[in-house]
């Protein structure tokens, strides 16, 4: 009784690895993106219709622009997919990719608190909104996690002619996390916080959260698709993740990209082959 | 027993045996020898050491200085058995624990199942083969640990106190059974500290007082006329 | 208080039109974890028995280590195994990394010292009394292990049952080393970490909710099966 008990045990387990490695036979390419681009909800609407077209899977690992860099450098992932330009090119530089496609742009927005202590709703300069916040020593949210947003959120701060590393105390809470958490954590807090729009729109937690300021050049958020460098990784599968790419940038990816509306509202614009 | 192997592991001689266990001697300057066929009984008052001396001879425990040694071997050899105070039985039916000392011995198949059958109907506990061991009463375990024996048909039986936690017909059982295992040809070691048993059953004695031998002779002979002051004390009961 | 009725509902609403996409996730949580407290099972107990009845220098800093091993930071573990797996690392070969069988990777390191430090505990008292008699009954030091193994299975059961749930609950591993990717490496616990952070709590507390259940209803059959086991077999 003993051995069977184990017989059939051995056998389930096996069945088990087995059916894994048997969904494992359609072609696939791993795509490091960042947690903004999956929370969207965008790559529920676009892969389905690249998969269509052309019967890859696509399995995306949702993490921070740092992180998925780092994937790609690493080559775990034949394609990355992230939303810092100046990281992205870095990152080309240091030989990990082969070349940078500009897909799709949207914008940020910063949200706060209904109650506005910083009184800065329908300002239309960012800059201001944030040396306003800094000053009143407003609660402000901060990513602080190496993301395309957080890279974005520094950016602004130096633009406002603020050193936030110098300058930040207790009001400025920096949780280390997505977008999604710190939202949260914002929207518990009733503090300021830099969001894209994208994850803005798709998130449900709002509590007394609401978009203050928008609008401004500044906000302007570019995406980059990037294939990782077979040279350094011969493991890339470069011809299906080249594949990925074409299809982001031709007509039917763009079309597709902006067909994805939450309420009527596009989230991102395409804008692949101009110089951004 | 009747088995085509002869194993010579008799006589077992103890010499110049000490076993300490900690600060303590619990056995001094042992010499016993275990004569075959016979019905040896070591005997004792609480912490003489007699369950230490069973299991010196038994082999399970090593002496500190001194030697044992089995039919001349060093090493002990296989065909012995012993039954503790407490019956020890697996999680498992009754001729399953048979099967098991059967299967240890080397013995399996149509061979091994005669045994156990012949076992179990030897003290009476066939009917009950296929119950749980553990949830048979104290005397039925008991049996069913001496039928182990039993069916490994051993040279030399060792019993710890095996009736001591018993009541007198459970008791009686056991001891018939062990009567009825020497009657097959197998050497009998037994402790007891209940003078009634042993006078019912030894043929030779080991009396330990405080770990050493004080006396080592037939049965007779001891409870007719003991050759120590030990010896009398301890048939006329006075505490020691 | 709303967000927790609101949750319930959903999660009922869930579970009785069979979501496929939730089968789907409970399916691989189930898979995941049931494979790897089975690796676990045929790693730890032999070593916690082997452990139990052995005597050989270091065993008193192994039992230490093994019950150290117990309180393992899953997060820590995960990051290790990410390490090991990646095309970077030194079994980057494979190709492991973001599959499910990486998962399972993760969840046999974190769960093989509970197997193996409880079976330790548990063999170890059987072996106090059973050792003479089996000793007398010559058996060999593998064939006590074995016969020991067999003897406690109903409170091993238990041990597997404590490793299946520490591997089921857990989300710092399987995230890291499985990407949390949609359709091929989500499962319960990181698609409740991933809709927590989406702002979706009704979702997320649903699925915590049924995983709760299923854990709550293996540890109550086990608990059955123990009693059931009890009065059989004694």
């Amino acid at each position: 009784m003993r051995s069977s008990i184990f017989r059939h045990v051995l056998v389930c387990g096996a069945l088990c690895l087995f059916a894994a490695d048997a969904v494992a036979q359609q072609p696939f390419i791993v795509v490091a993106s960042t947690t903004s681009t999956e929370q969207s909800g965008l790559f529920k609407h676009l892969l389905p219709e690249f998969e269509k077209d052309t019967g890859i899977q696509v399995r995306v690992v949702a993490v921070g622009t740092g992180q998925a860099l780092d994937i790609g450098r690493r080559g775990d992932a034949d394609v990355v997919f992230v939303h810092d330009r100046a990281a992205e090119l870095k990152w080309l530089d240091e030989g990990h990719g082969v070349k940078r496609y500009p897909v799709m742009y949207n914008d940020f927005v910063l949200i706060g608190p209904q109650a506005d202590p910083a009184h800065v709703d329908g300002g239309k300069d960012i800059t201001v909104a944030l040396k306003t916040i800094a000053a009143a020593k407003a609660p402000f949210v901060s990513r602080a996690d190496n993301s395309g947003t957080h890279a974005a959120e520094l950016r602004l701060w130096k633009d406002a002619g603020i050193d936030i590393q110098r300058v930040k105390g207790p009001w400025y809470r920096e949780t280390g996390s997505g977008m999604g958490p710190a939202l949260n954590t914002a929207s518990a807090l009733g503090a300021y916080i830099l969001a894209d729009r994208g994850t803005w729109l798709n998130f449900q937690n709002r509590g007394p959260l609401r978009v203050l300021v928008e609008g401004d050049k500044r906000l302007f958020n570019q995406y980059g698709v990037m294939l990782v460098n077979p040279d350094k990784h011969p493991n890339v599968k470069k011809k299906l993740g080249q594949k990925f790419i074409d299809w982001l940038v031709s007509k039917r990816g763009q079309d597709a990209i902006a067909g994805y509306k939450i309420g009527g509202e596009p989230l991102f614009f395409p804008n692949a082959g101009t110089d951004s | 027993m009747g088995d085509a192997e002869i194993v010579q592991g008799l006589p077992i001689v103890a010499s110049g045996v000490d076993v300490v266990r900690g600060a303590t001697r619990v056995l001094r300057d042992i010499e016993v020898t275990i004569v075959p066929r016979a019905r040896t009984f070591i005997l004792g008052a609480n912490g003489a050491g007699k369950s230490m001396l069973l299991r010196v001879l038994h082999g399970l425990v090593e002496p500190t200085t001194g030697s044992v040694t089995w039919g001349g071997a060093t090493a002990r050899p296989p065909g012995q058995a012993m039954v503790f105070q407490r019956p020890v039985l697996l999680r498992r039916s009754v001729a399953a624990n048979v099967r098991h000392a059967l299967k240890l011995a080397g013995v399996r198949g149509p061979v091994a199942e005669r045994r156990i059958d012949d076992a179990l109907a030897s003290v009476g506990l066939r009917a009950l083969a296929g119950r749980p061991a553990r949830v048979l009463s104290g005397g039925e375990q008991q049996r069913l640990a001496l039928a182990r024996a039993w069916a490994l048909a051993p040279e030399v039986l060792f019993l710890d106190e095996p009736t001591a936690s018993l009541d007198p017909p459970s008791a009686r059982a056991v001891e018939a059974i062990v009567n009825e295992i020497h009657a097959l040809g197998t050497t009998i070691v037994m402790t007891t500290h209940q003078l009634a048993q042993a006078k019912r059953l030894a043929e030779h004695v080991v009396l330990l007082q405080e770990g050493r031998v004080a006396e080592h002779t037939d049965a007779a002979v001891f409870f007719r006329k003991p050759s120590s002051a030990y010896g009398q004390a301890f048939l006329e009961g006075e505490r020691l | 208080m709303d967000t927790i009725s609101q949750s319930l509902a959903l999660a009922v609403a869930m579970v009785a039109q069979l979501d496929p996409r939730l089968t789907a996730i409970v399916g691989l949580s189930l898979a995941v974890s049931l494979t790897s407290t089975l690796c676990s099972a045929v790693i730890g107990l032999p070593l916690g028995a082997a452990v139990a009845i052995g005597r050989f220098p270091g065993r008193a800093p192994l039992i230490v280590a093994l019950n150290a091993a117990m309180g393992l930071p899953p997060v820590v573990v995960g990051l290790f195994v990410y390490l090991l797996l990646s095309r970077a690392g030194p079994l980057g070969e494979l190709g492991l990394l973001f599959t499910p069988p990486a998962m399972v990777i993760a969840q046999t390191v974190l769960i093989v010292p509970i197997i193996a430090a409880l079976t330790r505990q548990i063999v170890e008292d059987a072996w106090r009394e059973y050792r003479e008699q089996l000793r007398s009954l010559d058996s060999t030091w593998l064939q006590s292990t074995l016969t020991l193994l067999w003897d406690t299975r109903w409170s091993l059961l238990t041990v597997l049952l404590a490793g299946f749930g520490r591997a089921a609950a857990e989300v710092g591993a399987v995230i890291i080393v499985g990407g949390n990717i949609d359709g091929v490496t989500r499962v319960m616990t990181t698609a409740i970490a991933l809709e927590t952070s989406k702002g979706d709590l009704p979702l997320a507390l649903g699925l915590g909710l049924i995983l709760i259940t299923l854990v709550f209803a293996l540890n109550v059959g086990a608990h059955l099966t123990r009693q059931w086991a009890r009065l059989r077999f004694g």
